[in-house]
């Protein structure tokens, strides 16, 4: 295993933000025409911000133009990220427990369509969690997918985290029941639940998902946060993840996983701008320090290629 | 909403019709909606550039034929340029003659390459060959034995050993030798394009196995970053060819393209779902339908360019267009349906059908019966159906040999056809306005397949196992009809 140096985010970042700096820099100091726009809907297309969003993002860029007299690119791509920023705008706090429910068990649930990070991500909020000094209890309801447990057992060793699994093939609610009751009589903190990955095409997973979710959010347990793991990669589909696992569980928050890559995950600012769901944490990697919180500024500077000393 | 290619460009080069030839302006605006159609499909923007200038220079000046409208024939154009770079035809594992055939599987994480190794080493078997896993995924937690639990349930002999993925692969391919294996594929772990370590690792791992053939394995869910990764892995590794996986998903797949684009390799198989042998060979041309948000479109124009007369043919996409639509349309479209062949087949190739209407039966009898009934009718009830009463209902249905009810029912499915049309009329104005014409300049290097004919289609619209979730909200047309509820059966079957 190779042994990653933590990422920051915007190390993690960096190789995103080049490229799009140099393409927004031919329309840089110049008074902003039609290729200004162009290039500006080339970056955030390019981006995966999707067709939809980028007319309306920039609909309402014209007409900020428009009535602040911006005649100058530079303003202009400035007064883009502020746009951006500010529609960025959901309550981002990661909830130790669920509201109203104090006395039970906390469970935070992770879903997300097949090989976007779910596993990885618990480990690495394990890993924070654990260096809080909190307990942690990790349950492996990924019953489905080959050696899932095992996965999820090396990440529970590598933070001292307790696991409970059931056998290949269980019912996943049940899993989680266990480790829920487990976690309870430890009086353990929190409960980070695995669950299989599931195209939300699948009527009858998701299905199965909300079932967790149920049987998670009862006693002596209560969903504190149920989060959708987005790969940075993701394209247009990344939209209509969010809507079917939303309906399903009553999604909480998203994480977008693989920032370190290439991928600037521009989804997720459709899914945050249009559907409301805040995005709360982002993966840099594969160590289980490559986790961070997740924080709009950077993230619309990276998308854009603005370097944040640029500013003001 | 313009869900499909066909339904944008039809109603943008509506002007075109009855005119020699397109015009650059009209194809221009066509080439607008094409852009948005392959944007919103996750095709690579700088991809859908070189893609657009291609289609405008093949559009430019074509003939607006007789038996297509200019709508359909862009749409040609597009498809057949789709399915060039996407790959016109499979391609054929050959096996090497000294074995063992080695097969190198490369991607991002969690694109699917342990799955597809499973799956692929079944399909050897299935070719007769007597395959050798490698586990050389020696980063992700429980890589090796994701890998061993898959073999097992296929029975296939999993090497690997701990410590240096490249020397696990030497050993790998020894083992192979030794064992007299004819087929080695290596499972390697996820990496990113930009991790320069990583990528000089697996170039290594390349170089002691010496693949036959070197895949790429692609998520059909990724959007624009496809090309940088594919560009970097190909650079890194001269792909041979492309899997993607996760095509029982409703992700249009645009990814497909960009990637195919990028490497000019064509995509080898499909991987559509999480069982081993949820696994096939790659079909260029549902993959080309799949993209634009179609059914097997093509495959349907081309029925109706050998069977509508030009008249015809032009009604059609006039009702199509414009959502005008009588009973005597609706017979109209029963019968030209019927004269196309196998109405099964027809309304499985349709765009935009549920599955429940696809799978239902369909059969000349029904149409028969159909026909029977609206024939049945005066010409002042074709035009406004509001007016059949109870009395008006029975003699209809003594005149056709059915039943009131049965005359309910299709009055029903009409009424609700028309009602959906009324709303597509309404939406016609809250159109997304036509986005900025594409860039002219066409950047070299644009490494394609080598073009050719494309093979015949046919057959399903969507891979197995898909059940797209909703019905895009295209153009009502016969093929909407729930030909269950109707129960159009005659008396006495
Ligand atoms: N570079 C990078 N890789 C990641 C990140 N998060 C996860 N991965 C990798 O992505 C792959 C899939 O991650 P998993 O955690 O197994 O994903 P999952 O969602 O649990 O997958 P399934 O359980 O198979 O659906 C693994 O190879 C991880 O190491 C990240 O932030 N950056
Ligand atoms: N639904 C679906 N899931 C798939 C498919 N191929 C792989 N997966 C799942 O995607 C996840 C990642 O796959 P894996 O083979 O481990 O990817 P790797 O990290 O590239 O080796 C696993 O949960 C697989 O079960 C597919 O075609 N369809
Ligand atoms: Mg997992
Ligand atoms: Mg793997």
């Amino acid at each position: 295993m190779r042994v990653p140096t933590p990422a920051t985010f915007s190390s993690g970042l960096a190789s995103s933000r080049r490229t799009l700096r140099e393409r927004l820099a031919s329309i840089n100091r110049r008074r902003p025409d039609e290729t200004a726009w162009e290039t500006l809907e080339e970056a955030l297309l390019g981006a995966d911000v999707g067709v939809e969003t980028t007319m309306a993002t920039l609909e309402r860029l014209r007409s900020t133009a428009a009535d602040q007299d911006i005649v100058d690119a530079d303003e202009l791509v400035q007064a883009l990220a502020d746009q951006m920023r500010a529609a960025l705008d959901a309550d981002r706090t990661l909830h130790a427990t669920a509201p109203d429910r104090e006395g039970a068990t906390p469970v935070w649930l992770f879903v997300g369509v097949n090989g976007v990070g779910k596993t990885t991500t618990i480990g690495k909020v394990g890993a924070r969690l654990s260096a809080d000094g909190q307990l942690v209890v990790m349950a492996a309801a990924d019953t489905f997918r080959a050696a899932a447990a095992s996965q999820l057992q090396t990440w529970a060793d590598r933070c001292g985290a307790a696991l409970i699994s059931g056998s290949s093939g269980a019912d996943p609610s049940s899993v989680v029941h266990d480790a829920v009751s487990a976690a309870a009589a430890r009086g353990a903190d929190v409960v980070l639940a695995d669950t299989a990955g599931r195209l939300q095409n699948r009527k009858n997973l998701m299905d199965e998902l909300a079932k967790v979710r149920r049987v998670a959010d009862r006693e002596p347990g209560a969903v504190a946060e149920t989060l959708l793991v987005i790969d940075a990669t993701t394209g247009q589909n990344g939209l209509s993840q969010a809507r079917a696992f939303a309906e399903a569980t009553d999604v909480t928050g998203v994480v977008l996983t693989k920032l370190d890559g290439s991928a600037k995950g521009g989804i997720v600012f459709a899914i945050e701008a249009e559907l409301g769901l805040p995005v709360k944490l982002v993966g840099l990697g594969e160590g289980p320090d490559d986790l961070v919180d997740f924080d709009a500024e950077s993230y619309v500077n990276a998308l854009l290629g603005v370097d944040a000393d640029e500013q003001g | 909403m313009f869900d499909t290619l066909t339904e944008r460009l039809s109603g943008t080069l509506r002007g075109l019709r009855g005119r020699g030839r397109m015009r650059p302006a009209d194809v221009e605006e066509a080439l607008a909606e094409i852009r948005l159609a392959l944007l919103e499909a996750d095709v690579n923007v700088a991809v859908v550039r070189r893609f657009v200038e291609r289609v405008r220079e093949r559009s430019v000046g074509g003939e607006v034929t007789a038996s297509l409208t200019p709508g359909q024939q862009v749409t040609k154009i597009v498809n057949d340029e789709l399915i060039d770079i996407l790959g016109t035809s499979p391609l054929n594992v050959q096996f090497a003659s000294k074995p063992p055939t080695v097969v190198l599987l490369a991607g991002l994480q969690g694109s699917g390459k342990t799955t597809a190794a499973a799956k692929l080493a079944q399909w050897c078997k299935s070719q007769g060959r007597n395959p050798l896993l490698v586990g050389a995924d020696l980063q992700r937690p429980a890589a090796v034995e994701q890998l061993r639990t898959l073999a097992r349930s296929i029975d296939v002999e999993v090497w690997s050993e701990p410590g240096d993925p490249v020397a696990c692969a030497a050993g790998g391919l020894a083992r192979a030798r030794h064992a007299g294996r004819d087929v080695l594929i290596v499972d390697t772990a996820g990496r990113l394009a930009v991790d320069a370590e990583l990528m000089t690792e697996v170039a290594r791992i390349s170089d002691v196995v010496e693949p036959h053939y070197t895949f790429l394995v692609v998520d059909s869910m990724v959007g624009q970053d496809a090309v940088a990764t594919a560009e970097a892995f190909h650079a890194t590794l001269e792909v041979d060819g492309i899997i993607l996986t996760k095509l029982d998903g409703d992700a249009r797949g645009g990814a497909a393209l960009s990637v195919a684009e990028v490497v000019g390799r064509p995509v080898a198989f499909a991987s559509v779902g999480e069982k081993i042998d949820d696994f096939e060979q790659f079909h260029p041309d549902r993959m080309a339908s799949r993209i634009l948000g179609m059914g097997d479109v093509m495959t349907l124009i081309e029925k109706a360019e050998r069977v509508y007369e030009q008249e015809e043919a032009e009604a059609a996409a006039q009702r199509l267009v414009e959502g005008t639509f009588t009973l005597d349309d609706f017979v109209d479209q029963l019968r030209q349906l019927r004269k196309m062949g196998n109405l099964q087949s027809i309304v499985s190739m349709m765009p935009g059908v549920s599955d429940q209407v696809r799978n239902a039966e369909i059969d000349d009898d029904r149409i028969t019966t159909a026909e029977a009934i609206v024939l049945s009718m005066t010409p002042a009830e074709r035009v406004s159906p509001e007016i059949i009463d109870a009395s008006r209902r029975a003699r209809i249905a003594a005149g056709s040999g059915t039943s009131s009810a049965q005359v309910s029912n299709l009055l029903k499915q009409f009424t609700q056809m028309r009602k959906m049309m009324g709303g597509m009329m309404g939406l016609g104005s809250k159109r997304r306005p036509a986005s900025r014409k594409a860039a002219r300049k066409r950047p070299k290097g644009a490494g394609r397949a080598a073009g050719g004919s494309r093979t015949g289609g046919g057959g399903r619209a969507t891979p197995k196992g898909t059940s797209r979730t909703g019905k895009p909200a295209g153009k009502p047309s016969v093929a909407d009809i729930d030909w269950d509820a109707l129960d159009l059966k005659l008396p006495g079957r």
